[in-house]
């Protein structure tokens, strides 16, 4: 190995729980779709903060209301957001979600609509969103290990590229990490279909591959079964798939699973936005294979950097957490070089190596927890897509 | 490392190849350039070992897509990874264009 990783820092934000953030985020956080709009006049009223509007949260209940209570809790406690104004149209759950942010130690303020109005509620939390700014603009970044990141993955507009280049650097990337404390997440339980007799081998355990196979399964009665029309062929491989040269859901899944190397085993399987609680190494989460809603879920989980293989050009972004995008496919590179980060393209030249092109991943990672900002943030990529089990009532 | 196979040496002289293959035992490899036309001496490396070797495109093949490395027909299961990727159910001859109008899952 050409670098001892062990050894690495990064200058990040060390939180109040021990964990460690790369951006400093102060949100303005809707429980509710119809409190967006008092979370954006916040936002704007108050520079240095975001609001993140969102679709849902309104008539939710049993398993589909737990995924949504727990995928804004953890976007709020994300180590990458420094505090949080909570915005909602009631108390009840306002403060459910304001406790839930609250166990990080960080600071949070929680406010409701009805009674007062929009006007009002905006006055009282543009008040407190400055305070939190003025607060976290002086939070000093400090020294902290490579190996102490949380770092997710996943791909989008795949092709045959991805699991040539892109995807291998990633698993290079796991492979040299994991072994040091990294914490890896990646999913897309549609996407594995193919490959799962494989992916349930990549377990840690007999348990983590019986958990997995479950949950494959589950995916497959529940959601693929009841609701396709004739096959998937329709949507996986999607379209821009197809375009790139991929042909069958079982090739796809193959070059998916080059995400998590050659030795790197998942010794959890997580649920949607579930945060990881075996300790450091790599999980699975079950997540759609949709670029948003799966950063999105693996953000809310605790990811504080995510790192995208695409090969075709999937332009997705999110919010908190910096989207590293990976592409070997060169024409790709060449009429969408705005989007992408860590250029592989010499690896089907074959004058770059997977263990070099790893190494490179490793480098952009180290600058983008530095501050680097990403191709996706540049763009303004902010893209936070709710994950929904069945309609609400 | 062991002596250089014949593939380092032609990427020692800067030769890029036009079509990857992941593993020995498959029957498909993936065109890596654009523009590829029909009647290209392709030169061919598989990743697995750096082996190389040449075959002739019988059309345009766009970059990202798969080509036969052996007269294929209708059954026949596709090996890419070293993995059963799906079946035929079409023909493709040698350095022919293997995608949707002759491969399928088998799952779906």
């Amino acid at each position: 190995m050409a670098f001892d990783f062990t050894q690495d820092m990064v200058k990040a934000w060390r939180r109040e729980n021990g964990r460690v953030g790369v951006r400093n985020h102060v949100l303005i956080l809707p429980v509710d779709d119809i409190s967006n709009a008092a979370c954006e006049a916040v936002a704007n009223n108050v520079k240095g903060t975001m609001a993140i509007p969102h679709a849902y949260g309104r008539l939710q209940f049993g398993e589909d209301l737990d995924l949504h209570f727990r995928t804004i809790i953890g976007t709020g406690a994300n180590p990458n957001v420094a505090a949080v104004v909570v915005i909602g149209i009631e108390p009840e759950w306002t403060r459910i979600i304001v406790e839930g942010i609250a166990k990080t130690g960080k600071p949070v303020e929680g406010f409701w609509i009805e009674q007062i109005g929009d006007f009002e509620t905006i006055r009282r939390a543009s008040w407190k969103a400055k305070e939190y700014v003025h607060w976290a603009s002086e939070l000093q970044k400090e020294d902290c290990p490579l190996t102490d990141l949380w770092v997710s993955t996943k791909c989008g507009e795949s092709d045959t590229t991805t699991g040539l280049s892109s995807c291998p650097t990633v698993g290079n990337m796991y492979d040299k990490l994991l072994p040091h404390g990294l914490y890896g997440c990646f999913g897309e339980t549609s996407e594995i279909t193919g490959a799962e007799h494989i992916c349930a081998k990549r377990a840690a355990t007999p348990e983590a591959a019986e958990k997995f196979m479950r949950t494959f399964q589950a995916y497959q009665d529940e959601v693929i079964e009841p609701f396709k029309t004739s096959d998937l062929s329709d949507s996986q491989p999607t379209k821009g798939n197809i375009l790139g040269g991929l042909t069958t859901i079982e090739e796809k899944a193959l070059g998916n699973l080059e995400k998590i190397g050659r030795s790197s085993t998942y010794i959890d399987v997580l649920e949607p936005a579930e945060a990881p609680a075996k300790g450091n190494g790599l999980y699975f989460m079950d997540t759609s294979s949709a670029a948003a809603e799966c950063v999105t879920l693996m953000a809310a989980a605790g990811y504080v950097i995510h790192t995208f293989p695409t090969g075709q050009g999937n332009v997705v972004g999110n919010p908190i957490v910096p989207v590293i995008k990976i592409s070997g496919n060169p024409r790709t590179l060449r009429t969408m070089s705005e989007h992408i980060d860590v250029d592989v393209t010499g690896v089907l030249r074959r004058d770059m190596t997977i263990d070099q092109a790893g190494d490179a991943l490793i480098g952009m990672i180290k600058r983008t927890a530095n501050g680097r900002m990403t191709a996706a943030e540049a763009l303004g990529h902010r893209e936070f897509s709710m994950t929904k089990l069945y309609r609400s009532a | 490392m062991m002596s250089k196979t014949k593939g380092e040496r032609l990427m020692t002289a800067n030769t890029h190849p036009h079509l990857l293959v992941h593993d020995k035992a498959d029957n498909v490899g993936v065109v890596v350039v654009e523009g590829l036309e029909a009647g290209t001496q392709m030169l061919c490396v598989c990743t697995e070992d750096n082996s190389d070797f040449r075959l002739t495109a019988k059309t345009d093949i766009p970059i990202g897509h798969k080509v036969a490395l052996k007269a294929l027909s209708a059954g026949d299961t596709i090996i890419k990874y070293g993995e059963d990727i799906g079946k035929m159910v079409g023909p493709a001859e040698v350095g022919g264009h293997v995608h949707t109008h002759n491969l399928k899952t088998k799952r779906w």
